[in-house]
């Protein structure tokens, strides 16, 4: 993908380029009247010195493309590590407990947390607008203790996992409906410290 | 509520209205009011049961005698104990010898405010239509910066003593409200004026009353836990009362005698209830919640008592235990495997009611009081979504929040009428606490400042 957008402009420029070249030149220049060796020589050793270099090149832009799209491919793995790392949770209303499919979620995150120890995680309880304001903030803070529980069952230390809340101060979806309620109703990541140089877990 | 006479009968022997309010029934043989005047402790005046006297407030001379003119009728208006009366004070020209007492009462006027501005304060006197006589008169000081907040409140109390001499109970017009707004606590007068911030760093609420009517206490959250605060509002010092760390410490509240505070502390395993002196630490376990949530207290006007939401049943209920944590019980009632939510509980400060927010099916939430007598409940809102109320000092009137308008804003309630007046304007308004009444002129020293001022 990556290597079909880059070379695919250059190879429409050069063509281009000689597609013009060509019809300025035809209306000038008459056909050689007769054959020079010597030239033709030349001619030759310059369209076989010009093939080398572009051989060149082409195996030069193959080793950067190829180099680059192996970064990619090393970033994307890195981005896909932190966006698992950091998935949020959901829960059902006035719920804490973990849902299977939260559950899976958090299941994800455990072999980089074990990959990196160094790794030091804040959870967020969140809940959606119905309701008391301050029970909420309790039931976030819930949300978020039982989502360190389940971490921390799975074998992630204790000390390496911070828990707050912040009620429904801090919603994700802007909306009084049953779909933003259920999107505000969540734990969050944030990695706190260890996450400059994530290492990937062994596949 | 009006006061009949057979309540003006008891509240002779009992001399507290507020006892009589809830005690007297029709059924007590009636006393008239002149039978108040012999006894010479009710120095209210007569009128029918059930109905709010008219009460005319005489327009006064002078620079600011409209805009105190102004604030008296809208208080006694917002007391909703006496009906206003919109005529002007044609009928009343200077000193009580000359009212016309026939023609106030044909205008239905019961009682008739006149007030004087004099050097360093106001004049009141109240005439007593029915009785044709000068029932009160009385010598307020009032501060000599006009339209400032104390000003104001001055007037306020002026309004408030008026009432209490007309009906027996006390306005309270004189009074605060705490509320939260973009994550600052601000305060604003009774009747919608002086709204101003009280904190301006960090995201606070709950904020809540000392009974001195000074120190305030909210709490504070960040991304290292949320904390309990105190501070005076004469000073822009906040006190950290629970210990800092990534805990959450939350609906601070007062002991009615001001020594304690009780919030909710909650870390891993649910939230619960403690107790702790002003000086802080975490103090003392007042519940056992077992990893459910236990917030927002709301103490008894004795103080034995503590009104609070919980979870323990599997959804929000509002429970009473006494202060020490035992005999918890469940206050709002349910059926078995019902879901809907009730929270927020506020103590009336006259003991007899608890009101709180209640999920209604459709209705989103709805305020409620609950009689501590007979556990009967009753509904007072159903216009938009109505939650988190606190009551005035008067046991009558309850601010709560209300989406009627569409944004958040505070409402305040006649639980008495149903009437409903609107407080606060703007961005969403949210968490509001009624003071304690800011202004302790006592009625005792009002009666002597009466006699002393009394001319013939």
């Amino acid at each position: 993908m990556i290597r079909i957008t880059r070379v695919a402009p250059l190879a429409f420029g050069l063509v281009a380029l000689l597609g013009v070249g060509c019809r300025r030149q035809k209306p000038e220049t008459q056909p050689a009247p007769a054959i020079d060796a010597d030239s033709a020589a030349r001619a030759d050793a310059a369209a076989r010195e010009r093939a080398r270099q572009d051989s060149i090149a082409n195996a030069q832009r193959a080793e950067a493309d190829r180099l680059s799209a192996e970064r990619a491919a090393a970033e994307q793995r890195l981005a896909d590590a932190r966006a698992a790392l950091t998935a949020a949770i959901y829960f059902d209303y006035d719920r804490a407990d973990i849902t299977d499919e939260g559950k899976a979620t958090l299941d994800a995150k455990l072999p980089l947390m074990s990959a990196n120890a160094g790794l030091r995680v804040r959870v967020s309880g969140h809940t959606d607008a119905r309701g008391s304001d301050e029970y909420n903030l309790a039931l976030g803070q819930r949300r978020a203790a039982a989502t360190k529980r389940y971490l921390v069952l799975q074998g992630v230390d204790a000390n390496r996992i911070e828990v707050i809340s912040y009620g429904e101060e801090r919603p994700a979806a802007a909306g009084d409906d049953d779909s933003s309620y259920s999107q505000n109703r969540r734990a969050e990541f944030e990695i706190l410290s260890g996450g400059e140089n994530l290492q990937l877990p062994q596949q | 509520m009006s006061f009949s006479s057979p309540r003006r009968g008891l509240a002779m022997t009992l001399t507290a209205a507020s006892l009589v309010a809830f005690l007297a029934r029709p059924s007590v043989a009636a006393a008239q009011d002149t039978t108040s005047r012999n006894e010479g402790v009710s120095l209210r005046l007569g009128y029918d049961p059930y109905t709010k006297p008219g009460v005319l407030v005489t327009p006064i001379g002078g620079a600011a005698g409209d805009s105190i003119r102004a604030i008296v009728q809208r208080d006694l208006d917002f007391g909703d104990r006496v009906t206003v009366l919109p005529a002007g004070g044609e009928v009343v020209t200077s000193g009580a010898a000359r009212v016309n007492y026939a023609l106030l009462a044909k205008i239905g006027a019961a009682a008739v405010v006149q007030s004087t501005i004099v050097p360093g304060g106001l004049r009141v006197v109240l005439h007593d239509v029915g009785g044709k006589r000068v029932l009160q008169r009385r010598q307020f000081t009032l501060p000599a910066s006009r339209d400032t907040p104390a000003w104001r409140l001055a007037v306020h109390d002026v309004a408030d003593e008026v009432e209490g001499w007309i009906t027996g109970t006390r306005g309270v017009a004189a009074t605060r409200i705490l509320y939260v707004r973009d994550a600052k606590v601000r305060i604003v007068d009774s009747d919608g004026e002086n709204d101003r911030p009280v904190t301006t760093t960090g995201s606070a609420l709950s904020p809540t009353w000392h009974p001195n009517g000074r120190t305030i206490a909210y709490s504070v959250f960040g991304d290292r836990g949320t904390q309990v605060m105190t501070r005076d509002l004469n000073s822009p010092t906040a006190r950290r009362i629970t210990e800092a760390g990534a805990a959450l410490n939350i609906t601070p509240t007062f002991s009615p005698d001001g020594a304690m505070l009780v919030y909710s502390h909650g870390e891993e395993e649910g939230s619960d209830l403690f107790a702790t002196t002003l000086t802080g630490g975490l103090g003392r376990r007042v519940t056992v919640g077992r990893g459910t949530d236990n917030v927002s207290p709301s103490f008894s006007p004795d103080g034995r008592r503590v009104a609070f939401t919980s979870g323990r049943s599997g959804h929000p209920e509002v429970y009473i235990t006494d202060v020490d944590g035992t005999n918890a019980e469940l206050l709002t009632d349910f059926d078995f495997g019902d879901q809907s939510y009730r929270s927020n509980p506020d103590w009336s400060p006259d003991g007899r009611m608890i009101a709180f927010q209640s999920q209604v099916s459709g209705q989103g939430f709805q305020v409620m009081t609950i009689n501590l007598r007979d556990r009967s409940v009753k509904q007072h809102t159903s216009e938009g979504s109505n939650e988190d109320p606190s009551w005035a000092p008067d046991a009558r009137h309850l601010v709560l929040t209300s989406t009627r308008s569409t944004v958040r804003q505070l409402y305040v309630l006649d639980t008495e009428s149903g009437r409903v007046r609107q407080l606060t304007r703007g961005g969403g308004a949210r968490s509001a606490a009624w003071s304690p009444p800011l202004v302790r002129s006592a009625s005792a020293s009002a009666t002597t400042a009466a006699r002393r001022d009394a001319r013939p």
